[in-house]
């Protein structure tokens, strides 16, 4: 089995509301904030290793993105990945989900051998879940979301497709593109082996020039979306504190409640 | 004199601070308040090759030296105390077979031991012998190609646990220090039982156990470096296991001066957060300045460790300034905490327990003291 990891760099959720918005250019100032791999394509990747562990094969992990990006492709390596690709170019810039699935699916055309395709459902900072099923569809391939578990046998692979209050299942054939959820594992840490391997290993960078792309189809000019505003939402009116012991606060409750025609 | 960090510490770290406060801190209440050994814990650090950092790569370690066990040291004992002894025990099993071990020793204990599938301890102290560590009235004889050992020892960190102990024992009594005797002895050998677990004041979920021996027969092939060198095996694995308790002790106080700055930023009284106040603030002022000495010193007795170069009083120093800071610190974080820190629901009461332990264990303060002095005095002496 050999397995392509879409990863994306976002900023660290436990510092996300040190993000600050640049309100000229609408995009997120990202300088100072640490950056992690986007957590569900942490559990994309945590499948992928288990899946060579138990079948053998490699893991090839993909992401684009900026230089800095490298460190995410880095920890990858570190948790065990064989081979870390950055698709890194200024043409690339301001791509929205469509430009982005169709430059990673010209890298993936590039990289050619591969059985499976795993994603995140969606990342956390944009969280738009378009890029997988975008990627699936300019590759031709058969796509499923939201997977919280996948069964591989003989070619065919079986998954447990999460819903909000149920779950479906679903069969196909490889190969074919899985976007997972954060119940499917629970992702390693790097080992130390891990971490000293990673610091000696080459991140692969690929530019525009590098891939079969269609320059209409690249960064801002193939992108079929703009922000055209980026704002923080008003903060709704506080809740009010009830004050007084409990007997005291359920009767002043009841009667607001009563005042305005709830109950 | 360079301070910085490494790419590869900088990595490393990163890696065991996320490990320690996302997977160890949570847990360290329940574990404490159970006195469960924490295996899990323990897997976890085998699993990501943290119990190899010492060891050398042809033994199947990493080779990263003195100064990057301890600061990982360092993280997991801010985040789980235990669990930071627990490792820091190992240590004084590592130690002596790497420095005093033969080839075939070396061989047979450190990759299991690197691996995190065997866990270490060291056995000296017992009833009569503790900071007269030359009185230690476990003995051996020589049988065939066998030494049998009779007697007790006590407190043994990681005892019960362990598979590998290294354990002094006499085999010349009328001589004192001079005739002690190191030896490896493995769990499972015939006469070696464990006795009472000692109750304690805090740290309940750290191993701390009776060892016995009745005619236990330990293979010729066990006995670690010569005879009658048992008092410098003892000594200087004590010297080097000075800086892990230091670095324990070190944690504690730096986990118990986070939760009283936080506190104090947070507790507000006469409309104002409490870290607003003087009396507060040189408090806090006086814990940050005190447990980045600790550290500094701790850090020095590593490095001196990994250059070769003389550590002994350094990690005496450090041991003895880290858990003396570590004891005052929680004791002034328990009064910034007032009432709240009195309580169990918040965690400041358990390190000043833990505190405790760190001024006694691995030679007491007073101990500490009287090898300073003993090193300084010899200084410049020919």
């Amino acid at each position: 089995m050999d397995v392509i990891v879409c990863i994306k760099q976002v900023p660290d959720t436990e510092e996300i509301h040190k993000v600050r918005i640049d309100s000229e250019k609408h995009t997120l100032i990202r300088k100072g904030i640490k950056s992690i791999i986007n957590p569900f394509d942490e559990n994309a990747l945590e499948e992928a290793l288990r899946i060579k562990e138990k079948m053998g094969g490699t893991v090839t992990v993909l992401s684009m993105g900026p230089p800095q990006a490298e460190d995410a492709l880095k920890k990858a390596l570190a948790m065990g990945a064989d081979q870390a690709i950055l698709l890194s170019d200024l043409a690339f810039a301001g791509s929205d989900t469509l430009a982005t699935s169709y430059t990673l699916s010209a890298a993936i055309k590039k990289i050619k051998r591969f059985d499976l395709i795993l994603l995140g459902k969606q990342a956390i900072d944009g969280d738009t879940a378009q890029v997988g099923p975008g990627l699936a569809e300019w590759l031709h391939l058969s796509q499923i979301t939201y997977a919280r578990k996948i069964e591989i046998h003989d070619g065919r692979v079986r998954v447990e497709r999460g819903l909000e209050d149920s779950f479906e299942v679903v069969e196909t054939i490889l190969p074919v593109l899985i976007t997972v959820t954060k119940e499917i594992n629970e992702p390693r840490y790097p080992s130390l082996r891990g971490l000293l391997r990673a610091k000696k290993e080459e991140v692969l960078v690929w530019t525009s020039q590098d891939l079969p792309l269609k320059a209409s189809k690249i960064g801002l000019d193939g992108s079929a979306t703009q922000v055209i505003d980026i704002f923080t939402p008003e903060v709704p009116s506080r809740g009010k504190i009830i004050s007084g012991d409990i007997y005291q606060k359920v009767d002043k409750l009841i009667e607001k409640f009563k005042k305005e025609k709830l109950i | 004199m360079d301070f910085s960090l490494s790419e590869e510490q900088k990595m490393i770290l990163e890696m065991v601070e996320e490990l320690s406060q996302k997977e160890f801190a949570p847990l360290a209440d329940e574990i404490a308040s159970k006195g469960e050994f924490p295996q899990k814990n323990i897997e976890k650090l085998a699993k990501l090759d943290l119990f190899g950092v010492i060891i050398p790569q042809e033994f199947g370690g990493l080779e990263m030296g003195y100064l990057t066990w301890a600061l990982i040291a360092e993280k997991i004992s801010t985040a789980c105390a235990t669990t930071g002894l627990i490792f820091g025990a190992n240590l004084l099993c590592i130690y002596p077979l790497l420095n005093f071990g033969t080839e075939e020793q070396k061989r047979k204990y450190l990759p299991p031991l690197a691996k995190g599938e065997s866990l270490g301890a060291f056995a000296l102290t017992e009833p009569e012998a503790g900071s007269d560590a030359g009185n230690v009235q476990t003995t051996v004889k020589r049988e065939g190609d066998n030494y049998i050992m009779n007697g007790n020892k006590i407190f043994i960190t990681n005892g019960g646990v362990a598979d590998v102990y290294v354990v002094i024992a006499s085999i010349e009594k009328k001589i004192g220090p001079r005739g002690l005797t190191a030896f490896i002895v493995e769990k499972n050998t015939p006469g070696f039982t464990f006795g009472q677990h000692f109750r304690k004041m805090g740290l309940e979920a750290l191993p701390n156990v009776e060892l016995i021996f009745e005619n236990c027969p330990i293979p010729r092939e066990n006995l670690l470096a010569k005879e009658k060198r048992g008092f410098r095996v003892a000594m200087q694995t004590f010297a080097a296991g000075r800086i892990g308790v230091g670095i324990g002790a070190l944690g504690i106080a730096q986990a118990a001066f986070e939760k009283a700055k936080e506190y104090a930023k947070e507790r507000v009284q006469f409309g104002q957060p409490i870290s607003s106040f003087q009396a507060i603030r040189q408090i806090l002022a006086d814990m940050a300045t005190q447990i980045e000495a600790a550290r500094y010193l701790l850090y020095r007795a590593a490095w001196l460790l990994d250059q070769n170069k003389p550590f002994e009083k350094l990690a005496s120093m450090g041991k003895l300034y880290a858990s003396e800071v570590a004891m005052s610190v929680t004791i002034k974080a328990v009064q910034v905490l007032g009432g709240y820190g009195y309580t169990k629901d918040y965690p400041v009461e358990r390190y000043m327990r833990e505190a405790k332990l760190f001024e006694i264990i691995e030679g007491t303060s007073e101990i500490q003291r009287g090898v300073i002095a003993r090193l300084i005095l010899k200084e410049g002496e020919a």
